[in-house]
């Protein structure tokens, strides 16, 4: 019997080829300045047209500054390269939600927000964040920008089927733990490579019980374990989120949908190559003290020793790159930087949980508080429920959309040697700047760490 | 797409596991709109001090290792979908990167490049390092068509899927063969229901 992942990936195969490998059929195809302009120029050299210029959807945001949108962009290269996106869409007439544009916002946000990301499609971006997109049951993955120009000629990909996983959380979660750090217990427990070679299922009542937002951070860090995507059964939740949304299906059309939608789920008995059982009430807040997103740990734990870890070498180059001691607890760590936005945890369900926290509260004086909206959307709501107000008098200042600081190819840097808690989904060296040291987790405990101006356990200042 | 077929080297070797692709080339230098150039910042952090002097004590900077295969520790290549980081490599000088498991994206990326992403057993990783170490002009033979790879006397066989290496032979890449398909392709467009 089928799993979701098999009844999607099935039903989009065009043609198959003798070594084994799957032609398979692309529905949407989200685009950005960064990955795309050498995949626009490859089909020039070739003199080939854009294929299905409708499936494809183009916005700005890795590359964009977070501040004064409405001017010129300051930084030559990155002005360059947005221009060439905005050139390359009129000419090809591809649909661009470019700055200024309502609907702008990180590729990831914006698809599933605007209802152009739907249960049962297969989904592509030149990110490896496109993951994020499998929470609406849909088959998403990141890809390379020669396989961009495969989908931009010809709305297909030769791929290898990857093996499927199934992660089930059970249970009912602790009092303040959130969806950012159940992903990073289970990336703590599977590594960062212990999902490469699978699309990765999550499954049971936790997850069943999550808001499309927490579904969408889950989904959104699958990469950080290698999967190449990660996917949740749409149910009653997705439908609502999705209905009424810009671009979802209406009336008649919706109701056809729905009927769709319903059937896609893994059968009773489907078998998976792998699966995971994780118990809710076993989740913290989670942190991580190293430099890639599965060195993690419960906020109650201290860093491991060499002899607790498969790789000690790792461990020893990550802890002298994140200036850190086996042995310590993170709680208490003074840190100087915090970074509240990203792909993983931007949506406005984020901003609520943070201004809610920080009403009537004060940063820390040593802390440089940055919250960046996911989308305009995202921006234009917070502003409507007057939660710029909450932060702002915090002392937290909101930005303009974009990727920004997670990875710090615009001005939003981290100083070398500076500790930042950041919301984002990689703590790599110079990740978030040359030197800076990243300290992935929550909002909420985000949130709580500027207000103390160090790492704190949320459990003890809420109990 | 180059062909790809045989190719003897020295190799440089980098035993350092879960090299992600942000390491490869950082996030600040993908602001181009064409894939050349990559190769003066490929491991541009770990090659150059914050100062911009070369850093001495890594390996591209040492002058005995050097070659057009680069042999790396286990899930090279993780993170993040950047072609670049393949571009880099590739325009840096070398043709292969061997090792005993890559990340997903990065494999792809590779072989849509002309850069054979090689994997062989933690074993024979061990042993290639240990040869090099011994001596830092050890050649590593890689042959493609019989899919083997030899270092001291010393060969094995690696695994790669069929239409890629005839792509890799051949110099092709999947568009060429994406574009004989437009017929199934628009008979499955006619076919689908797409809500």
């Amino acid at each position: 019997m089928k799993t979701l992942f098999d009844k999607i990936w099935d039903t989009h195969i065009v043609s198959k080829l003798e070594s084994g490998s799957d032609v398979l059929y692309i529905d949407r195809h989200f685009i950005h300045e960064v990955t795309s302009p050498q995949a626009f120029a490859g089909l020039r050299q070739r003199g080939l047209p854009i294929f299905r210029k409708e499936k494809i959807i183009a916005t700005a945001d890795h590359n964009v500054p977070t501040l004064n949108q409405h001017l010129p962009i300051s930084e030559k290269l990155s002005r360059h390269q947005v221009d060439t996106l905005i050139e390359n869409c009129k000419l090809n007439d591809i649909e661009l939600y470019g700055l200024g544009h309502p609907y702008q916002g990180i590729v990831h946000v914006i698809g599933p927000e605007l209802g152009i990301t739907r249960p049962g499609m297969t989904i592509v971006c030149g990110d490896s964040h496109t993951s994020t997109h499998g929470a609406f049951g849909c088959v998403a993955f990141g890809i390379g920008t020669s396989q961009i120009e495969q989908v931009m000629a010809t709305q297909c990909l030769i791929l290898n089927k990857p093996k499927t996983m199934r992660i089930n959380i059970e249970g009912i979660l602790q009092k303040d733990i959130s969806a950012k750090d159940i992903i990073l217990f289970i990336a703590s427990t599977l590594t960062t490579s212990g999902g490469t070679g699978y699309f990765i299922e999550y499954a049971g009542s936790t997850v069943r019980a999550l808001s499309m937002e927490a579904r969408m951070t889950i989904c959104n860090m699958s990469i950080e374990m290698g999967a190449r995507g990660g996917i949740i059964a749409p149910d009653e939740t997705t439908f609502k989120y999705i209905k009424g949304k810009p671009f979802a299906p209406k009336g008649a059309m919706y109701e056809q949908a729905l009927d769709y939608w319903k059937t896609l789920y893994s059968e009773k008995d489907a078998s998976f190559d792998k699966e995971y059982h994780f118990n809710a009430a076993d989740i913290e807040p989670m942190l991580t003290y190293g430099t890639n997103p599965g060195m993690g740990i419960k906020i109650s734990q201290t860093i491991p020793h060499v002899q607790e870890v498969n790789n000690p070498l790792e461990l020893e180059k990550s802890l002298a790159y994140m200036g850190l001691k086996s042995g310590i607890p993170l709680v208490g760590l003074p840190i100087n930087y915090v970074f509240i936005g990203s792909c993983t945890n931007s949506r406005i369900e984020d901003l609520r949980i943070v201004a809610e926290y920080v009403k009537d509260k004060q940063k820390a004086p040593n802390v440089q508080a940055m919250i960046v909206p996911g989308s305009k959307q995202v921006e234009r709501q917070a502003k409507a429920e007057g939660l710029d107000k909450i932060l702002e008098a915090a002392g937290f200042e909101l930005r303009e959309p974009g990727c920004s600081a997670c990875l710090g190819m615009n001005e939003d840097k981290i100083p070398p040697g500076e500790y930042c808690l950041s919301t984002s989904n990689r703590n790599y060296e110079g990740r978030q700047g040359p030197g800076a040291r990243t300290i992935l987790g929550s909002p909420l405990t985000a949130a709580a760490s500027a207000i103390a101006g160090k790492i704190v356990d949320i459990r003890t200042i809420n109990s | 797409m180059e062909k790809f077929n045989t190719i003897q080297s020295s190799a440089v070797p980098l035993p350092i596991e879960n090299m992600d692709t942000d390491q490869i080339i950082p996030a600040r230098f993908l602001k181009a709109t064409t894939r050349e150039g990559f190769g003066d910042h490929l491991f541009r952090d770990w090659r150059y001090k914050a100062d911009g002097s070369p850093n001495q004590d890594f390996i591209l900077n040492n002058s005995v290792y050097k070659g057009e295969i680069l042999v790396a520790g286990k899930n090279f290549g993780c993170g993040s979908s950047r072609e670049h980081a393949v571009w880099a490599i590739y325009d840096y000088g070398f043709k292969v990167v061997i090792s005993s498991f890559f990340a997903d994206i990065f494999k792809s990326n590779a072989l849509n490049n002309g850069l054979l992403p090689l994997v062989v057993s933690d074993d024979f990783l061990h042993l290639i390092f240990t040869e090099i170490e011994k001596d830092a002009a050890t050649k590593i033979l890689v042959d493609l068509k019989q899919q083997t790879v030899e270092i001291a006397h010393q060969q094995t066989v690696f695994e790669i899927d069929s239409y890629k290496k005839m792509c890799l032979l051949n110099g092709y890449d999947d568009i060429d063969y994406l574009l004989t398909l437009k017929d199934k392709i628009e008979q499955f467009e006619k076919e689908q229901v797409l809500f």
